[in-house]
């Protein structure tokens, strides 16, 4: 087993193929490496979604707790 | 008892975790491969007597090809096994399948189209292999659409669960199609029941490709399952404690 082409200028040229098989193995890797970040990308915005959520629960129980703090305060002071 | 196993699997928690372990591995092993195959592919691989140099795409061209039709396979069968058992985690794998599927067959159509200009002379004939190609290309889109088309997530799981088991119909006919009909594309090279008609220094790099390409089509379709299992359960402690935000404790 040898190396095909004897020099690399021959190698990018392939007898004038050279474009239809290297724009072939681009594409398939641009597309192949866009299926693998993907899921990376869609965590990330779960991420912050969640987070957010969260930050919001935590908001509405404080609000529900001061509530009722204060509607017993006002029941003390009657 | 016998079928704990079973249930087990049905459960999104137990995969997430249990995939954790061979997600790492999976992935190693197919970039080595692809980068050995196509190094060996495009440089070492000696030249088609009839094509010259632009037969090469055939490392690209016939693995994508192969796991476009596996792809199909897997996402109707996993369509198939949840709507007969109710099994939540064989639909999430149904819709992470359907965009792998479409990006695989898009790729094995554009290198045809590549690869058919300077062997044929065109970029795109319809003929009965091309065409059937391009008819699965529209039904995993068809799948992805439908499956999203619900404000029910239940909904969208068994309509895009029926339409992928109808397109089945057309697998075989991809699989014959070149021997069915007339056409430009050659008839398959590699065969199960008989000697492939391709010489050995040609046929390793490819089998050393296609084996690539499936390592990494589980490699991804386990990425983007485990991704969807997230995206659905999150309203779970599991999950909140998993994306780093542990839920505040109740007052």
């Amino acid at each position: 087993m040898e190396f095909q082409f004897s020099s690399f200028a021959e190698f990018l040229a392939m007898n004038g193929h050279g474009p239809y098989v290297w724009v072939s193995y681009l594409v398939a890797a641009v597309v192949m490496i866009a299926l693998a970040v993907a899921p990376l990308v869609i965590r990330r915005r779960l991420r912050r979604e969640v987070a957010q959520e969260l930050r919001l629960e935590e908001a509405r129980r404080r609000a529900a707790r001061e509530r009722a703090e204060e509607s017993r305060g006002a029941v003390a002071t009657q | 008892m016998a079928w704990q196993w079973f249930h087990r699997l049905g459960s999104p928690r137990w995969f997430y975790q249990k995939s954790s372990a061979w997600l790492p591995w999976l992935g190693v092993a197919s970039l080595l491969l692809l980068l050995i195959g196509c190094v060996w592919g495009l440089g070492f691989a000696p030249q088609d007597g009839k094509q010259g140099n632009s037969y090469r795409i055939i490392y690209i061209h016939v693995p994508a090809a192969f796991l476009a039709l596996a792809g199909y396979y897997i996402m109707a069968i996993c369509g198939a096994i949840g709507l007969i058992w109710k099994m939540k985690l064989s639909f999430v794998v149904m819709r992470a399948a359907a965009p792998i599927g479409a990006a695989l067959t898009f790729i094995s159509l554009f290198t045809g189209a590549l690869w058919g200009k300077p062997t044929w002379g065109t970029y795109w004939v319809w003929d009965a292999r091309i065409t059937s190609m391009l008819i699965l290309f529209f039904l995993y889109l068809g799948v992805m659409a439908l499956s999203g088309a619900f404000s029910r997530e239940q909904s969208g799981d068994k309509a895009s669960a029926l339409l992928a088991l109808v397109g089945t119909v057309n697998i075989p006919i991809i699989y014959k199609s070149v021997d069915w009909w007339f056409t430009l594309h050659q008839p398959a090279t590699l065969k199960l029941t008989q000697a492939s008609t391709i010489d050995p220094s040609m046929f390793y790099p490819l089998i050393t490709m296609i084996a690539g390409f499936y390592l990494f089509y589980a490699w991804v379709l386990t990425l983007h399952t485990r991704t969807m299992i997230l995206q659905r359960e999150w309203r779970t402690q599991w999950v909140r404690e998993l994306l780093g935000q542990t839920a505040p404790g109740r007052p």
